[in-house]
């Protein structure tokens, strides 16, 4: 009991929780894309993840084999994912719209199958590193923050910010707020729902590489990158409630400290463990409003 | 009358197939396609529903490492370890199930909820390495003796081991009759019609959803065990993990969801297809001079893409459906 | 077709010989009608008859199979069916059909997402919130929780976001109290007496009839009987059928 005390009040423990909150800005980004995407088309990309896997790619072929520099690199990166969704809604999605749940799910499955394998096919399975490090951060005289997570969370939150804004005052946003509780009458409204659609799925595809680039500074990148926090996001979004956004964003946050706590006291595998071990025991309390049901 | 006779006389032609000189090769395939086509029986039996699980990795993963595990350690028979094993996969369906059944997670969240359930499994094998091997897999230990050992339930001879899974795929199909002349099935129909109508006249949506969710995580937990018996070898990707859960629910559909053998037609595709593309591959290794490694998969995601958008009701049911005019 | 009852303006929307329906269902055979400018014309039937097909074929929301529908001498079935409600046709769908989790304003904007409209937006909140008063106090509520007047007012508003010429209403009176009925009656009469040209499905056969000019009678997806709405307020088998006296 004495080491748990003792653990619990080191400053390695604080500066555990301080990573937690800053990786909760990188999964509440990724939860978003995959939040809105489902709340406005209404199918579930189970291979969210591996787009955000060849965003890492993008970043790490542009910065590193080109040689471009790490923005221009990023942004290479965002529009090529952006494309990649485009393309995904164009090529799979659309044909499984408003067929059985069980046959997106799988449709999905499979481009996940493929997208892996085709990683594995042209890129290897070695772990490549972007290699930008940006240093860390002093806070107090114990206690450090890696600059890059630090980056990749003020980035998160801007961006989580920026959506949030795009979505409560454009016309675009309202349009996709809309469509995604009656999609029937969208054509009174003169929306074109395909090309809302188009524009949504870019708009994840373009999140996901938003997301794939904060993430290159901090992991390495591998064609199974995405088997690690996949599941993650999957979990935070039910747990926030798919399709609403502001669920998913606090849900991010409790389970980045959540994995964040498991790993400081064991693996971090156990971290995922102790976060799927709470999303199941809230489940059984159900705390109103944490899950949004589909009526 | 004429379909028994039929069905007897496949049984005879397949109870028959190890004595006439198949060679071992493709009664490998045929075993392996056997016990995976249990595991797809088990997987449909609830997902016929409308209870589309993508969690079943985790029950594989439970029944084989549970079982291997108290052999290892615990010198436990899988006479004994099956069952612990398979209980556990039940009472492990319970926990999740009871919870999502109770607060109508449904579709696209039962989904993600199960697909998290697979991929935690996978991770506490992982983590558990000490014990489990991690991501490098595990052994069952040899029982020691020579040839084949009731006790460890371990047979080298691939035809005790055809047989065994011969009788386990019929039992699964008889299952997966029982399940549908029994009441439950009306039930379990009117609940994915419509589940607040079904509760409305008195049927008990959640008891019903739990007790075919937990018949599923039991014979998917055995297929798992068999698995694990059979090859002597099972590691976290081939047995639990997005990767397994998603193949399952892809072979049924392949198959036909709503019949009898159409995850055993699903099996029959999925393995032969993998087969057919891993030992091509191999030949274009020969060929280009490097191992194309994940050529296979890529194709194998693709047709699995192209099969859900073309043939959705999967290829038992449509030709099925042609040739009855059913719509399944 | 045309030519009767009221004479003089030409017809701003014609349908001729429209046939539709969902899939291998057809609900609607061969229906012939139009709406001069200004007009109000009702379009009353029993259940299932297909009036609620007939308004959507007319806004685009399902396809025709075959007939025209003519905006203002445009073939509509020459436009996407997105930019109809750009063509100066608005649609309060049966049921409101409201965006029951953002705000009234908020569904009001949705009203006005069409780019041509978006210039206009100040100017048509103005407008509504004149109109209904009621809805400027309740901008920030969730439409999904108003009482089902309000949310007919809202539907009804969202659709005057658009500026339409025409006003298509599937059965605004559904579902309310006898009070607010009358409410949404008189709403009517003031919409028309703004020059707005009206087309309206009613269950309430009685009230209805007083405050349009003309109506057809909808049976079995085929128009039975047309005309003067005071006629048909005075035709004894009409009246046995649909008015209960
Ligand atoms: N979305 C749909 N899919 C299939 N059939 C439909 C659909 N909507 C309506 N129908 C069918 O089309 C026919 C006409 O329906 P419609 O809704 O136009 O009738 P209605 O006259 O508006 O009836 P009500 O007065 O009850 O609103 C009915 O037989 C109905 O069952
Ligand atoms: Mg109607």
């Amino acid at each position: 009991m004495e080491t748990f005390f003792d653990n619990l009040f080191s400053v390695f423990f604080i500066e555990t929780l301080l990573n937690g909150l800053l990786y909760g800005g990188v999964l509440a980004l990724l939860s978003l894309g995959l939040n809105l995407i489902f709340g406005v088309i209404d199918v579930v990309w189970i291979c969210y993840a591996e787009l955000v896997m060849l965003g890492m790619y993008a970043v790490y072929f542009a910065h590193n084999v080109y040689g471009l520099p790490m923005l221009p690199a990023c942004a290479v990166a965002i529009l090529a994912v952006a494309l990649l969704g485009y393309i995904l809604h164009r090529v799979v999605i659309a044909h499984v719209l408003g067929k059985a749940p069980i046959n997106q799910l799988l449709a999905t499955g499979g481009v996940l199958f493929f997208l892996q394998s085709i990683a594995t096919l042209i890129f290897g399975v070695e772990f490549l590193s972007v290699g930008v490090s940006l240093g860390s951060f002093q806070i107090t005289e114990d206690i450090y923050v890696s600059k890059s997570q630090l980056v990749a969370f003020i980035i998160a939150a801007v961006t989580v910010l920026g959506m949030y804004l795009f979505l409560s005052r454009s016309y675009m946003g309202a349009a996709i707020r809309a469509i995604s509780q009656d999609r029937e009458i969208m054509i009174l409204m003169g929306v074109d729902a395909n090309r809302l659609y188009g524009i949504t799925s870019a708009i994840g595809g373009g999140l996901a590489g938003l997301a794939a680039c904060l993430l290159a500074l901090q992991f390495d990148v591998h064609p199974f990158v995405g088997i690690s926090f996949g599941p993650l996001v999957f979990m935070i979004c039910v747990m926030g409630g798919l399709g609403n956004l502001v669920g998913g964003f606090i849900a991010a946050f409790v389970f980045a400290q959540l994995i964040a706590t498991g790993s400081y006291f064991a693996d971090l595998e156990w971290g995922a463990v102790l976060a799927f071990c709470v999303f199941v025991i809230a489940m059984f309390i159900r705390p109103e409003g944490l899950f949004a049901r589909k009526s | 009358m004429n379909r028994q006779i039929l069905m007897g006389l496949g049984a005879i032609a397949l109870i028959a197939v190890p004595f006439i000189g198949v060679p071992p090769y493709w009664l490998h395939i045929m075993i392996v396609i056997l016990i995976w086509s249990f595991a797809y029986t088990g997987w449909s039996v609830m997902g016929r529903f409308g209870l589309v699980s993508l969690g079943h990795g985790a029950f594989m993963g439970i029944g084989a490492y549970g079982t291997a595990l108290l052999w290892n350690h615990a010198g436990m028979s899988p006479w004994l370890g099956i069952p612990i094993a398979m209980a556990l996969a039940g009472l492990f369906a319970l926990l999740v199930g009871y919870p999502c059944f109770k607060y109508r997670i449904v579709g696209h969240y039962f989904a993600l909820v199960t697909l998290a359930l697979s991929e935690i499994v996978r991770q506490v094998i992982v983590a558990t390495r000490d014990h489990t091997g991690g991501s490098l897999g595990y052994t069952p230990e040899p029982h020691g003796g020579e040839g084949y050992s009731i006790v460890a339930l371990q047979f080298p001879e691939k035809t005790h081991f055809y047989l065994i899974a011969l009788g386990v795929w019929m039992v699964g199909l008889i299952i997966w009759r029982a399940v549908d002349r029994s009441m439950s099935r009306y039930a379990l129909e009117a609940i994915s019609e419509d589940e607040d109508a079904s509760a409305s006249v008195g049927v008990e949506v959640t008891k019903e959803k739990l007790k075919i969710t937990v018949l599923s995580a039991v014979m998917t937990a055995f297929a798992g065990a068999m698995y694990c018996q059979y090859q002597m070898f099972v590691s976290p990707d081939t047995v639990s993990g997005i990767g397994i859960s998603l193949q399952i629910v892809f072979a049924v559909v392949a198959g036909g969801i709503y019949t009898r053998f159409g995850p055993t037609v699903g099996a029959i595709i999925t393995i032969v297809l993998a087969e057919v593309l891993r030992i091509n591959i191999a030949e274009l290794e020969g060929l280009f001079g490097f191992k194309p490694a994940g050529l296979d998969n890529t194709i194998y995601g693709i047709m699995l893409v192209l099969f859900i958008i073309f043939l959705p009701k999967g290829v038992l049911g449509s030709i099925q459906g042609r040739l009855f005019g059913r719509s399944a | 077709m045309t030519g009767q009852a009221s004479s003089g303006a030409a017809p701003m929307l014609v349908l001729d010989d429209v046939t539709a329906g969902y899939g291998d269902f057809q609900a609607l055979f061969g229906v012939s009608l139009d709406v001069k400018a200004g007009e109000a014309v009702a379009v009353i039937g029993p259940n299932g008859a297909g009036k609620s097909t007939l308004m959507r074929a007319i806004s685009g929301m399902i396809l025709l199979k075959g007939g025209t529908v003519v905006m203002e001498g445009q073939r509509l079935s020459e436009v996407a069916p997105h930019k109809i409600v750009e063509m100066g046709i608005a649609h309060v769908p049966e049921n409101r059909r409201l965006f029951p989790r953002m705000s009234v304003e908020e569904n009001l904007r949705v009203g006005s997402f069409a780019p041509p409209f978006r210039a206009k937006y100040a100017d048509r909140l103005e407008f509504v919130y004149t109109l209904f008063p009621r809805m400027k106090e309740r901008r920030n509520q969730l439409a999904g929780t108003m009482s089902g007047g309000e949310q007919q007012m809202c539907a009804i508003g969202r659709a005057l976001m658009s500026d339409p010429k025409i006003l298509l209403m599937d059965e605004p009176s559904a579902g309310l109290a006898p009070v607010i009925v009358q409410q949404v009656f008189e709403l009517i009469r003031k919409i028309r007496a703004d020059g707005l040209t009206v087309l309206i499905v009613e269950q309430n056969v009685q009230q209805v009839l007083k405050v349009v000019d003309r109506a057809y009678l909808l049976e079995a997806g085929t128009i039975r009987h047309s005309g003067l709405a005071a006629d048909l307020l005075g035709s004894e088998d009409i009246r046995r059928a649909y008015i209960g006296v």
